[in-house]
């Protein structure tokens, strides 16, 4: 137990570095977007005028919304094709020393599609299908022009709370670039070169074939030519014994990936093993810096709305309400882990439930990553999510199903979090008698339709995709436990690609037409419909007049406010999700007592 | 102020609610209902439900017939209580609107050719009057239209549009002279000339938003209503999505079977949030409905919305913050005369002033000082002129006389005064500057004293504006005074702000200033030199005894002429809202308890470990199911009510206002459920 403690003391130092962090870093950020001088400028100016010069770009061309939102997509859809093309081409192009074939194009379009929409859901493994030409000038390249393009749909957003009677929000190319090159940019070498320090390998080299210490034999599972699980008359998967007596080790340029992968809460591991894998995340410490920089930006982005709206304290208010619910399913996932599986309790086993946790790290560290990786919507993993008790898996996967917002993907989760205030400001408005106004800009239809769009469009689309999955047979046939569980693992795995987080509970062979196609289908609609209604409210936003708050105007920044929030934020989920979860995870667990 | 003919009538008279009956039977037409998107959608739950009753009867279901029959009962009597609800309100209305139009049945009209008493006419219907038409209305007839009094002055009873039975003078020229169509001349003859066409006159735009025929949703209701289509929406996908999901774990466990269609259907409607939706006509319906009890109409329900976010507040002084007339307080001789003695020349001076202030002293002199005089017939009666600016009377030998300082002392040195007492410029200076006004009295060439006039503000006014301050909204008075009054007065009243000699321009930038600054201004005014500014204004009340320009500039009209109404209407227009929100809150709330209900209901055979999450303990499923439904349709007429009346207005600051309307409707709607759904099982436990 005081083993626990002490490892529980690790989240308090996480928060408070978190919290030290916040401030500088939120504050710079408001200074980049807003075209002020930074400490960096001297250096970065001249680069930017350069990339500018180049393309072509106006820096003080301002755009109304609908020119920011076309920018933005035409931008995404040119990113996709690029990596579409790459991964079909692989085979041809330089820097794949372990001669990997190229993608099937229903996967490389899921991947494309998977990385240009910040979910990095990865229907592959890393080391067995991607060149590092692929890693670093397709996944590496996604990795930061995803999250630029989320943080400036964000500011954009946060624009149009701060001016008033304006018909422009700024020019997307503008915040696309000083997001990269401000902000991803250095950090991500920081980063980079820390983890370096810290062990994790960064190199070209081919993969290394190294004896293994001791031969080890294990059931294989047998595929079938597609690729599918071989089952036999009961449905139980067909397996192999296979005798390994050596084992190859992949290699590759990790540091650089690994860094924005966490930093741009992109999650798509270099390793199939992701953040499990010891080339990844080798130390307790680098996983501490790794859940940091998961958790660095959508925390620090609520401190730059705040001073760029002029009131930190809506900032700190948003910052409070994400650390609250992400405190509150940390406890909950700990609880139950640390309870454990009441069938191994009866067969004598006492302790924790330690399947899947990395042992490396421990109990906590893993419940921490997992509990921070699916608030937000990073997705990269250091445990397997498949082997958490039914109600500690449920606890990633309500985090995903609340909508990507607790913390959030770099902007995406602040702007959908902000959705989500209009609509709680829209009814406790009501409540007091008054039209609903936030930040002193009038809340009526325009902003509830695209508030709605914005948070309900990944919940429908899991609502449908899961209740298709059911009625299809090849998508049922993907889970490998079938039942209560393996609902849970098709729940999952639709949750998060429409929500775009790209964790896997694992336990679901996802590279089926069904999944490949119509999740990356989800991963778009999820993607692009919540950004261009965040678009079209800033546009709407940017132009109404400003409303001095008097004393009739209910205080945004107070804590009934915030619990109102989270209360909303809570009940919208739950009315959403109670049946399904009830039939997997709430029924598993049921089942096991 | 006015007596309420029109009595408030109680939501359940019998005859309306035989009335409402029949017309919620009506707007089960789905051409109708698709106004109301929601309800529309549990139509449609309704008629699948009675599809699968009828297949229950014939043996293709194998659900129970009295399980599926009474969701489908219960489901159609969801959607009837909400168009029932709408009817109510609309009825209370309808009853009303017929009263106005009986009222104008068969008018004539004698059209002139020319704007002339002696000019000849032909009587004519009153439909056949077009704008600009000149008519003559002698006493004992009713005028045909709307109109402005072209010459004459008359005695008009508009007891048929204001419910007020003392009639009024209404006279050419000046701010008196529209006269409203429906009404009838007691006295006297005038010639009108028409100012609307027939069906867009006043009584016909009452009548028509009474009743409700040309209601316009309001955008906050709009938005509200997106909401609710998004969750109805969102709420069909999750039972759409239980199906595939429970037909899969049917298989999986290897026992049970899917949820059925029945149960799907009834889970939907009781997620859905049908609560507020079959409310929200309602709630907007019944607020103009009670505006209309306090004599007020509004010619939009985006006008008492709006009403209800006004924050800063224009009201006119006089009559609204102040009685109408400044009344006399005190004597203060000056020139070694005793207060007697100028109380004496005060009351000589003022008998023949038949102005409220003449008045006011007359009553002073009696209160304070004893002396009760009558006019004497050999008086010979100075009036007030433009010229001396002084009134009095000559009586016996002595001139009697009271005026403005300036005035009266030039008077007295033209009778040869030599000297002026050294304290009355002081004196005359300090009441000015405390917001009264001095009126120098003199005898003959000497002056007695000064006459303290002042403005009487109304009692309680503060209270009411130490509200208003704390909702948030702030109250600027506006008058023709001079600063120094008006700042007196200002601080007495407690307003926030003034505007002092306020000429038409002025008030209309003022409100265009505040505009600007982001703020919701309503104001209240009668004259034509109003008109610019209410049509300026966000929420602009004009009195009913106001001129036509000023009540077309307004978009809220006062039938009592009473300033303070303002107060009330912004009353009204947070309680719309309130009502909304509230029941809103109530209605999403609910589904926590029906999931508890229904889920563990609907899925029990497939894993009867569910069964735990029966908190409270129904008794079958099929009694869970009906329970969830008949609660969560007996509550929409149990809040009719409510919706009708309207949440309590409580004057405080917004965030105790929240808290404390999410702990009852909030927390209370996620109690209630619980307690309404077990009572219900435990009484159909008894039937079945």
């Amino acid at each position: 137990m005081s083993q626990t403690l002490l490892e529980l003391v690790q989240v308090l130092f996480l928060l408070v570095v978190l919290l030290a962090l916040v401030k500088p870093l939120g504050g710079f950020m408001a200074r980049v977007y807003q075209g002020e001088r930074t400490f960096l400028t001297p250096l970065l100016a001249p680069v930017e005028g350069l990339l500018y010069r180049i393309s072509g770009v106006q820096p003080d061309d301002e755009m109304g919304w609908k020119r920011y939102a076309w920018s933005m997509l035409l931008f995404n859809l040119v990113l996709f094709s690029g990596l579409f093309a790459l991964l079909l081409t692989q085979h041809l192009l330089p820097l794949n020393p372990q001669k990997l074939p190229p993608f099937s194009w229903q996967l490389a379009l899921n991947t494309a599609i998977s990385f240009t929409t910040n979910t990095n859901w990865q229907n592959y493994s890393g080391e067995q299908a991607a060149s590092y030409l692929t890693q670093m000038a397709g996944f590496g390249l996604h990795n930061f022009a995803s999250a630029a393009t989320g943080m400036a749909i964000v500011i954009a957003l946060i624009r149009g709370f701060s001016r008033r009677k304006s018909s422009a929000i700024g020019n997307f190319w503008v915040d696309l670039t000083r997001g990269t090159l401000y902000i991803l940019l250095p950090i991500s070498i920081i980063a980079a070169l820390l983890l370096v320090s810290l062990g994790v390998i960064q190199n070209f080299s081919p993969y290394k074939t190294v004896p293994l210490v001791q031969s080890v034999s294990y059931d294989k599972p047998k595929l079938d030519d597609k690729g599918a699980q071989l089952k036999d008359a009961k449905g139980n998967p067909v397996t192999e014994n296979v005798i390994a007596k050596e084992a190859t080790i992949p290699m590759g340029p990790v540091a650089s990936q690994e860094a924005i992968k966490e930093l741009g809460t992109n999650g798509g591991g270099f390793f199939n093993a992701n953040s499990a894998h010891p080339f990844e995340n080798p130390t307790p410490l680098t996983n501490f810096v790794e859940i940091l920089l998961i958790l660095l930006i959508p925390a620090s982005l609520t401190y730059t709305f705040g001073l760029m709206v002029g009131n930190t304290r809506q900032g700190w208010m948003l910052l409070g309400v994400m650390i609250l619910l992400w405190l509150l399913c940390f406890g909950v996932l700990q609880g139950v882990e640390q309870a454990g599986n009441p069938l191994v309790a009866k067969l004598g086993v006492s302790g924790g439930n330690l399947e899947g946790k990395e042992t490396r790290f421990g109990m906590v560290a893993s419940n921490l990553f997992t509990v921070t990786t699916t608030a937000t919507s990073c997705g990269a993993v250091n445990s397997m999510h498949d082997s958490l008790t039914p109600i500690g898996g449920m606890i990633p996967l309500s985090l995903i199903l609340l909508g990507e917002i607790v913390f959030g993907g770099v902007g995406s989760g602040l702007y959908t979090m902000l959705a989500f205030a209009i609509i709680a400001v829209f009814v406790s408005g009501l409540m007091i008698g008054r039209t609903p106004e936030y930040l002193g800009k009038k809340i009526e239809v325009q902003e509830m339709w695209m508030s709605i769009i914005t948070i309900l469009t990944a919940g429908v689309v899991v609502l449908i995709l899961s209740g298709l999955a059911m009625i299809t047979p090849s998508a049922v046939a993907s889970m490998s436990n079938p039942g209560t569980h393996g609902l849970s693992e098709v729940l999952y795995a639709v949750a998060s690609m429409a929500n775009n987080n790209g964790s896997a509970f694992a336990g679901l062979n996802g590279n089926v037409p069904f999944y490949n196609l119509l999740g990356g289908l989800a991963m778009t609609i999820g993607r692009y419909i919540p950004a261009v209604a965040v678009l079209a409210m800033a546009g709407s936003l940017a132009e109404k007049k400003y409303i001095p708050p008097s004393l009739g105007t209910l205080p945004t920044d107070k804590l009934p406010f915030a619990v109102w929030l989270t209360l909303v934020i809570l009940i919208v989920g739950a009315l959403t999700f109670f049946p399904a979860l009830a039939l997997g995870p709430i029924v598993e667990h049921l089942t096991m007592r | 102020m006015s007596k309420h003919t029109q009595q408030p009538q109680s939501a359940f008279d019998t005859a309306l609610l035989q009335g409402a009956l029949l017309e919620s039977l009506k707007k089960l037409d789905p051409r109708q209902l698709w106004r109301n998107p929601v309800m529309l959608c549990v139509e449609i739950a309704s008629l699948i439900t009675l599809v699968t009753f009828v297949l229950s009867l014939s043996g293709a279901n194998k659900e129970p017939a009295w399980f599926t029959g009474a969701v489908s009962a219960w489901l159609w009597l969801t959607v009837i209580f909400s168009t029932f609800a709408e009817a109510l309100a609309e009825g209370r209305g309808k009853a009303r609107a017929a009263s106005l139009r009986s009222s104008r049945t068969n008018v004539t009209a004698k059209l002139l050719a020319k704007p002339d008493f002696n000019s000849a006419f032909t009587t004519v219907g009153a439909s056949q009057l077009r704008k600009g038409d000149c008519i003559l209305v002698a006493a004992g007839e009713m005028i045909a239209g709307d109109g402005d009094v072209l010459a004459g002055a008359a005695l008009v009873n508009e007891s048929a549009v204001t419910g007020e039975s003392a009639p009024v003078i209404r006279e050419s020229g000046g701010d008196r002279s529209a006269v409203t169509g429906g009404t009838s001349v007691i006295a006297n003859s005038i010639i009108v000339r028409i100012t609307a066409n027939p069906g867009e006159t006043f009584l016909d735009r009452m009548i028509g938003l009474i009743e409700g025929a040309k209601r316009r949703k309001t955008p906050n209701e709009v938005a509200l209503e997106v909401l609710l289509i998004a969750l109805t929406v969102v709420f069909l996908l999750v039972c759409a999505n239980i199906a595939p999901l429970s037909s899969y774990s049917v298989k999986a466990a290897g026992q049970g079977t899917p949820v059925s269609l029945t149960i799907l259907t009834a889970l939907f409607v009781c997620l859905a949030p049908t609560t507020i939706a079959a409310l929200l006509p309602a709630i907007g319906i019944a607020g103009m409905d009670r505006l209309f009890q306090k004599n007020v109409i509004a010619l939009s329900g985006r006008a008492i919305e709006a009403a209800g976010d006004v924050n800063v507040l224009l009201l006119d002084k006089t009559g609204t913050i102040t009685h109408g007339n400044r009344e006399a307080t005190a004597f203060v001789p000056v020139g070694g005369h005793s207060e007697q003695e100028l109380a004496e020349a005060a009351l000589m001076a003022s008998l023949a002033d038949e102005t409220p202030e003449g008045r006011s002293v007359v009553l002073l002199a009696k209160q304070n000082n004893g002396l009760v005089r009558e006019t004497p017939k050999d008086a010979e009666v100075v009036e007030f002129s433009a010229d001396t600016r002084l009134s009095g009377i000559n009586l016996a030998g002595h001139q009697y006389r009271k005026g403005a300082s300036d005035s009266t002392i030039a008077f007295v040195k033209g009778l040869g005064a030599t000297s002026i007492p050294p304290e009355l410029a002081d004196l005359v200076d300090r009441i000015a500057r405390a917001g009264a006004t001095p009126l120098v009295v003199s005898r003959d060439n000497e002056i007695m004293g000064v006459i303290n006039l002042k403005d009487i503000v109304k009692a309680g006014i503060q209270e009411r504006f130490l509200q208003l301050r704390s909702m948030g909204i702030k109250t600027v008075m506006i008058t023709g005074d001079n600063p120094l009054t008006a700042a007196a007065i200002a601080a007495e009243a407690q307003v926030d702000d003034f505007l002092a000699q306020a000429k038409p321009e002025e008030k209309l930038r003022l409100i265009k200033e505040y505009q600007e600054q982001g703020y919701m201004v309503a104001m209240t005014g009668d004259g034509t030199n109003d008109a610019p500014a209410l049509a300026q204004a966000d929420v602009a009340v004009a009195m009913n005894t106001g001129t036509q320009p000023a009540r077309e500039a307004a978009n809220i009209i006062d039938l009592d002429s009473n300033p303070t109404k303002l107060l009330d209407i912004v009353e009204v227009g947070k309680q719309i809202l309130m009502t909304r929100g509230n029941l809103t809150t109530f209605s999403i709330s609910n589904d926590i308890a029906k999931y508890f209900a229904i889920i563990p209901a609907a899925l029990l055979s497939i894993y009867p470990q569910l069964g735990v999450l029966n908190l409270m303990g129904l008794a079958s499923p099929y009694s869970a199911i009906l329970s969830a439904v008949i609660f969560n349709a007996i509550i929409i007429p149990m809040l009719v009510p409510l919706a009708l009346k309207g949440t309590k207005f409580r004057a405080m600051p917004a965030e105790k206002l929240l808290i404390h309307n999410l702990l009852i409707y909030g927390l209370g709607g996620i109690i209630a459920p619980f307690a309404g759904i077990k009572a219900i099982d435990m009484l159909i436990a008894v039937f079945v």
